[in-house]
């Protein structure tokens, strides 16, 4: 069955892209489709039916060279699992969505044929998206890395007649190959110290790697940190973190149903999925998760402030996405896996949805993004408008604070992110930059929203006039995403952020009881399930939370968390205005934006001329671009000019010319003017080299 | 008592005297010819004076045939002299140079 999911989107994408030529146009979307639902719903059953229990389905052998051996194999456990659900819903939805919103393209003349291309693509990107996913061993994982990478480099550049988007997409490539030299030092590095790429040997050696020392650029590491750096690197590259993020913003030039699947919902959320998959080495590298948190916080908090201010609808969501992708690190980085796949998988549902609704808001606004020339459309796009509103209330993490999960998807995970935060460091730097990225999400999102919806009309009247509710095909999506966004947090909340014993059952981990740990060495004590709900019981009857810890040894289970780890115990005893602080900041910026673009509309205008400097260095966001251009970019083509024009031109065409078309014809010159034409020249020369040879014959010893 | 040292001593001197003939004449074609004549007949005295010297006779019959092939050429370098006086109407040696590169 999971090879099937694996599958059926590489045939969708085959017979889509090369088959549509025999069966038409819209037979080809359609079976491309199927086939994604068909994944979606087997994906579905795997996740309901999975019992958290670790299995590996062969496929075939794939390289086998000295002590490298690499199966192409499935990991299925409870994150291949959930990314199955998350990566497969998504796609399938947004392939859906396709077929509305890419109709009639004005990027393209009559009679000329994109869309089989589009989808053709689409369903290519959940195939490598599946294999990263689901993949036994790092180098599979590349390659599905690699493979989303080209699929994103694809539906970036799809309106090629755009020299933006063409940029664009060469942006996001070159941007992800410097994350990605980052990954493919550590899976070096790992294979350099365990001899192996698999997960489960790598898994099992993490507790060595631990104790072992690296000399990596001239310094001294401990292995099991730098290891976790340099795969954070490549998960900084993909997941668009502070210093990589560049490409995404960008990256809007596409489709938007691309930004929805690629750049919000799945690929981006790689580097989370890869970090949390490396929990047994994050757990022993204290020093890079510290990194990792420090880095999640950071652009939680840069990309929600570059968001205040965008005024491309697409772009605000595009920050929103990667402030969001901090969010999620941050939790992985404090040790809290299993909220950081919460947030990811809650995270996909509303995201998409906001992109789906900004593309269903774009489609009948005539392709116009500029939220300026927005305005009033609550109306004429009635179900966009309730869609959105929900995704909105979800990002904003709208819910009934104290009870922890009652609200929308993004109340009970970005809260549980908050909570993590600030029990792994309590008043630290996370926890004060997730808060106040908190209150400017709530702002930004409500600015998208009153901007978009509500006021009176700024644009174009004609456009206005003409603006209509999308089709049914765009809808359905909506609706469906629309469902998770309100409920996917209220399920789950307990499998991802319940008691120890919920989360560990959840994802297959053994557990202990957290006095017991405290005498023996864990990994003898694990209990058997039945033992355990009696245990469980009986501690809720005492009111006791924390009781149990994970006591799994690393590769045991979905996740690894080293038993001193009581983040997730810790998170659910904050202090009470800790757990109502994101609530309070997510009023305070819907009380603003409502002050700024309700209320008084020219406030924002005055605030941004009164403070200019500030507006502009966030409307320029933090100027990143254009210090790369400084550092990078015209530094490269500087040295490619010099290689070029002096190194190409002056010496290696300088070098070629000067043989052939000086050198050559002097020697030809010469040879010309040896031939006198008379015969006694001739004559002169033959007896001047018989005499020569005959004196070197006889000088030599003839024969001898 | 005249040896093989005279007879080599003459040849010699007819083939430098053959071989000057042929670098130092600019004037006449018909002069290249007559020294190449010499110097086969500088070879012939050569040659027959070894095949007396050493009682060998494979010498002298060499002589025929280097006689016979050098009255073959010289009609045929004759006959292309003909042929290129009447095309150049001229046979002096410094007016032969069409081949000069």
């Amino acid at each position: 069955m999971e090879t099937l999911i694996l599958f059926s989107p590489l045939v969708g994408a085959l017979l889509c892209g090369f088959g549509w030529k025999f069966v038409g146009e819209a037979a080809a979307q359609w079976v491309a489709t199927g086939l994604l639902f068909f994944a979606c719903v087997l994906s579905w059953i795997v996740f309901l039916t999975h019992d958290g229990v670790t299995e590996t389905i062969n496929i075939l052998r794939w390289i086998e060279s000295g002590t490298l051996s690499t199966e192409w194999a499935i990991r299925l456990d409870r994150m291949t699992a959930i990314m199955l659900i998350v990566v497969t819903t998504v796609s399938a939805l947004v392939h859906l969505y396709s077929f509305g919103y890419m109709e009639a393209d004005p990027q393209w003349k009559e009679g000329e044929s994109y869309k089989p291309r589009f989808f053709a693509y689409l369903s290519f990107f959940t195939f490598t998206m599946l294999m990263l996913v689901t993949s036994d061993n790092l180098i599979q994982m590349f390659f599905g890395w690699e493979g989303v990478g080209v699929a994103s480099y694809l539906l970036i550049g799809f309106y090629y007649r755009k020299p933006s988007a063409n940029a664009a997409a060469i942006k996001a490539f070159v941007v992800n190959r410097v994350g990605d030299f980052g990954f493919l030092l550590g899976i070096f590095a790992l294979y350099f110290l365990v001899d192996s790429v698999r997960f489960e040997d790598i898994f099992a050696a993490a507790p060595v790697l631990a104790e072992t020392q690296l000399t990596f650029l001239w310094t001294e590491w401990n292995a099991a940190n730098l290891i976790a750096f340099l795969l954070f690197i490549g998960a900084m590259g993909k997941s668009a973190q502070l210093f990589l993020h560049t490409w995404l913003p960008d990256a809007m030039e596409g489709p938007t149903p691309v930004s929805a699947l690629i750049h919000a919902a799945t690929m981006v959320t790689a580097g989370v999925f890869l970090i949390c998959r490396m929990s047994p080495i994050m757990e022993y590298a204290p020093e890079a998760t510290m990194f990792i948190t420090f880095i999640g916080a950071s652009t939680a908090f840069f990309a929600a402030t570059v968001g205040l201010v965008q005024n491309d609808i697409k772009r605000v969501i595009a920050y929103s996405t990667c402030s969001q992708l901090g969010y999620m690190f941050v939790a992985a980085g404090v040790g809290v896996y299993s909220v950081a796949m919460f947030h990811l998988l809650t995270h996909a549902f509303f995201k998409a949805m906001l992109f789906l609704g900004a593309g269903s808001v774009i489609h009948a606004m005539h392709h116009e993004q500029d939220m300026r020339n927005y305005g009033g459309l609550r109306k004429k796009i009635p179900y966009t408008f309730g869609a959105m509103m929900i995704g909105t209330l979800a990002i904003t993490g709208v819910g009934i604070p104290l009870t922890g999960w009652i609200g929308f998807a993004g109340f009970a995970s970005k809260d549980a992110v908050i909570e993590s935060a600030y029990a792994a460091g309590p008043m630290g730097y996370a926890f004060w930059m997730l808060v106040i990225a908190a209150l400017f999400t709530s702002f930004y999102s409500w600015r998208l929203m009153f901007l978009t919806f509500y006021g009176k009309q700024r644009g174009d009247k004609h456009t206005h006039a003409h603006a209509h509710e999308s089709p049914k095909v765009m809808l359905i999506p909506l609706g469906v995403l629309a469902l998770g966004s309100v409920f996917a947090g209220a399920i789950w909340y307990n499998s991802f952020f319940g008691h120890t014993d919920t989360v560990a059952k959840f994802f297959g981990v053994p557990y202990a009881e957290a006095s017991e740990h405290a005498d023996d060495s864990h990994s003898d004590d694990a209990h058997s399930d039945d033992s355990h709900s009696d245990d469980a019981a009986h501690d809720d009857d005492m009111g006791g939370d924390h009781h149990y810890v994970f006591a799994g040894e690393p590769g045991e289970g979905a996740i690894y968390v080293s038993p001193d780890n009581t983040v997730l115990n810790d998170a659910h005893e904050v202090p009470k205005w800790v757990k109502v602080s994101p609530f309070l900041a997510m009023l305070i910026g819907l009380g603003t934006a409502y002050l700024f673009y309700i209320v008084n509309p020219s406030l924002p205008k005055r605030l941004a001329e009164s403070q200019r400097p500030l507006y502009l260095f966030l409307l320029n966001k933090w100027y990143f671009d254009e210090i790369y251009d400084f550092l990078f970019v015209k530094p490269a083509s500087m040295v490619g000019r010099l290689l070029w024009k002096r190194g190409d031109g002056n010496v290696i065409d300088g070098t070629l010319n000067g043989i052939t078309m000086g050198f050559i014809p002097m020697l030809t010159r010469l040879a010309g003017k040896a031939q006198s034409g008379y015969i006694f020249t001739y004559a002169f020369f033959m007896v001047i080299g018989i005499a020569a040879l005959i004196t070197w014959m006889t000088l030599s010893g003839g024969a001898n | 008592m005249i040896g093989l040292e005279h007879y080599l001593t003459v040849a010699a001197v007819l083939f430098v005297i053959g071989i000057f003939g042929l670098f130092l004449n600019r004037k006449n074609v018909i002069i290249l010819l007559m020294s190449i004549e010499l110097m086969l007949l500088a070879v012939n005295i050569n040659l027959v004076a070894f095949s007396s010297f050493l009682g060998d006779l494979v010498g002298q019959v060499f002589t025929l045939f280097v006689l016979t092939v050098a009255a073959a050429e010289a009609a045929i370098g004759l006959a292309i002299l003909v042929c290129f006086f009447r095309n150049r109407g001229s046979i002096a040696v410094e007016d032969v140079n069409v081949m000069k590169g």
